[in-house]
């Protein structure tokens, strides 16, 4: 099984420390992994304001970067919805079809399709709270929503369960948006900040140490609001915790 | 912490002619009335968490949203056929039926009748149809006297403001804000913002032209072909007394209303009320099958744009929509903004998706006003893709021209640079380089908005990209 590793560019820029716990992981767990050098985005912010045709030649990239491997995979839901269910702008050929079926994301690899069963390495003696991601969370069933009559299940909690020593704390609103949105957060900057400083408000009632998720971006947003509001609480990828790199 | 009862009311959107409206910026003033906003998020989230225990008390929850959304379906799939068959079967009970093909033959048909009666006081209760219409104003031009009925669009009337929900007309303002504008308006006592007390006012004012009025008027939940009858669901019983005080009773309704069968009718009973507001029914779920004794019954059916949507693939799903207001409950973005901030009848994801319908240029920004995060899809009653389609309506302004000119020429930028990786290399390099591209290049936008109220992350040493290099390049076979 080869794995083409796709690491989303503000990760790439702002976050590397997240790639390198997402690539160490994989390979701890015995996957052949290769990151293209040639790649750069999956083409979401294009997308999501409508400039679908602005986005084609990205997605081709990405396409021609990734073809060749069996599985994709990415330590960001969001990336990965665009990619599974967004990447309409160039002809559906059989290896964009295959791209887009076979990618991943973090969480859904480890649970899904690798079954990890045990973390032994890591440790995190900390309260934590969940954050879901919107498009990891209905755009690819992260976990079940509070809006629909579903059993709970959450693959993220289910994993980050396996770690010794974590203990989980409720938000008020568990699966409301954090306010990133990803161009949202610049276009409609008043909205955005003031939904990211409800969710730090709602994240620090919890009780909770650290916020977990398997989207920097989100996170992103929320550590810039939690510090400006200069409320104590830690951020981090899931990659980090399922690694041990945080311990 | 400012004191509710101290804090103005913020205003709606400003509205210039055919210019696109600015949500954001009315958002931003609801926002910064702090007190009015957390009330007006916190009102509203309450519904939401109400709406949520009533879905766990029914177990087939799901089953009956997707039967649903299936009638829903079907009944538009042969509109014109149902149409028809209430058509046949409400004059048959008497009832003068009239189609009108947009607002303006709506509003005339309706002077039209009141003139034939000689009627110049109208008791009316909440239709959004009438304010997708103009109606109020149309016939005040016409010189006939309407008084809203439903107690917050009462309030809205008087305060020359338009709803800001579709159920709760009046949810943006505080009790502190009616008691002012019926201080003012109704000659209540000056700061008095006891609920029972406003509503007593409220009232005791509109009964008398109740009892009085020439004419009373009622929109419609749904109408069903097989009777010919017009339901509608109320927890004032406002329409009750509207529809069967006066000697003439006119319904205004869109067309996409219809539905089948009585035993259909069930379904969305079950649904509606629950949605809105959390509450198993409707106080009043009345069944206009035909004029009162004496009186005379008349229901105008009006399509104002729904054919359009009807023959449009993409777009057609949100002529299911029964008007609950669940996907502006549930919606981040509206519960913080305020429904006065889109300038449009219709707010929240379901007037995202509906407003560039009836105009494209006036309500482009709207579509924006969302973070795709899918939760209005989750709750709404009859399935309808609201995320799926506010993401389509950004595909079809792009298309249209009717993108900004930042964003287009952001996005057209940020489309060149991500296809090719050495000018996206070039533009992240590492090192002091990182430091000077980087709040530009990541936040995508040269104003930098994202600081304003949000640290800036912090630049690594290095991106990742430079560090696989590093320390993969021996065991990496590089595609250069």
């Amino acid at each position: 099984m080869e794995v083409g590793l796709f690491i989303p560019c503000y990760m790439d820029a702002l976050e590397p420390e997240v790639g390198i716990s997402t690539l160490k992981l994989l390979e701890r767990l015995g996957v052949d992994v290769t990151y293209p050098f040639d790649q750069t985005c999956c083409g979401q912010p294009m997308t999501n304001t409508g400039c679908h045709k602005e986005a084609a030649a990205t997605e081709a990239l990405f396409v021609k970067n990734f073809s060749r491997f069996d599985y994709i995979v990415m330590p960001s839901g969001s990336c990965t919805n665009q990619v599974r269910h967004h990447f309409d702008a160039i002809d559906q050929t059989d290896d964009v079809q295959h791209v887009r079926k076979n990618t991943y994301d973090l969480v859904e690899f480890l649970h899904d399709i690798l079954k990890v069963e045990t973390f032994p390495w890591a440790r995190f003696p900390h309260k934590v709270a969940i954050h879901y991601n919107c498009n990891a969370l209905r755009g690819l069933r992260h976990a079940s929503m509070s809006e629909r009559r579903e059993s709970f299940f959450s693959k993220p909690k289910n994993l980050l369960e396996k770690v010794k020593g974590i203990e989980f704390v409720e938000l008020e609103r568990p699966d409301e948006c954090c306010g990133f949105g990803g161009t949202f957060s610049v276009f409609e900057e008043g909205v955005s900040a003031k939904m990211g400083q409800d969710k730090v408000m709602d994240q620090q009632r919890s009780g909770a140490e650290y916020i977990i998720s398997a989207d920097s971006s989100c996170l992103m947003h929320q550590k810039g609001c939690a510090q400006r509001m200069g409320v104590n609480l830690q951020y981090a990828h899931i990659a980090q915790i399922l690694n041990g790199d945080l311990s | 912490m400012i004191n509710l009862q101290d804090e103005a009311q913020p205003k709606g959107a400003k509205i210039r002619g055919n210019k696109p409206v600015d949500q954001l910026e009315a958002a931003n003033r609801f926002i910064a009335a702090s007190a009015h906003q957390k009330m007006h998020d916190q009102r509203l989230w309450d519904l939401r968490k109400k709406r949520d225990a009533q879905m766990h008390l029914i177990p087939e929850w799901e089953e009956l949203r997707d039967l649903a959304s299936e009638i829903k379906n079907h009944t538009l799939d042969f509109l014109a056929d149902y149409l028809e068959e209430f058509e046949r079967n409400a004059t048959a009970n008497g009832v003068h039926v009239h189609w009108a093909k947009d607002a303006q033959e709506s509003n005339q048909i309706i002077s039209d009748i009141l003139k034939q009666h000689d009627a110049k006081t109208l008791v009316k209760s909440k239709s959004m149809l009438g304010e997708e219409c103009c109606l109020r104003q149309h016939l005040e031009q016409d010189g006939v006297k309407v008084i809203e009925t439903d107690l917050g669009e009462r309030i809205q009337q008087l305060d020359h403001e338009d709803p800001s929900h579709v159920v709760v007309p009046a949810v943006h303002k505080t009790r502190t804000d009616v008691s002012k504008v019926f201080e003012k308006t109704l000659n209540a006592q000056k700061g008095n913002n006891d609920v029972h007390y406003l509503a007593e006012v409220q009232r005791e004012t509109t009964r008398p032209y109740i009892l009085n009025a020439d004419a009373g008027m009622t929109g419609g939940n749904f109408l069903v072909a097989e009777t010919g009858a017009v339901v509608v669901c109320t927890n004032e019983g406002n329409a009750d007394l509207s529809a069967n005080t006066p000697p003439l009773h006119i319904v205004t309704v869109g067309i996409e209303k219809i539905i089948p069968k009585m035993e259909h009718l069930a379904v969305f009973i079950r649904l509606l009320s629950r949605s809105a507001l959390g509450s198993p029914i409707t106080q009043y779920t009345s069944y206009f099958r035909g004029p009162r004794k004496d009186g005379e019954m008349h229901v105008v059916l009006v399509d104002n744009g729904r054919s359009t949507r009807l023959a449009n693939k993409t777009f057609k799903p949100g002529l299911k929509c029964i008007r609950c207001g669940a996907c502006m409950n549930t919606c981040p973005v509206f519960r913080r903004s305020g429904g006065l901030s889109y300038g449009s009848v219709y707010a929240g994801p379901i007037g995202l998706i509906l407003s560039p319908g009836y105009n494209t240029h006036k309500y482009r920004n709207l579509p924006f006003a969302s973070t795709l995060n899918g939760s209005c899809t989750n709750v709404c009653p009859v399935k309808i893709n609201l995320h799926e389609q506010i993401f389509a309506w950004r595909e079809t302004l792009a298309k249209d021209n009717e993108l900004s000119l930042s964003k287009r020429v952001i996005m057209k930028t940020l489309g060149q640079l991500f296809a090719s990786p050495r000018m996206y290399r070039t533009a992240i390099q590492t090192g002091d380089r990182a430091l000077k591209y980087l709040p530009h290049f990541m936040v995508y936008n040269r104003l930098n908005s994202w600081g304003r109220q949000r640290d800036i992350p912090s630049t690594p040493k290095e991106t990742f990209h430079s560090w696989y290099a590093k320390n993969y390049q021996k065991k990496e076979k590089r595609d250069e």
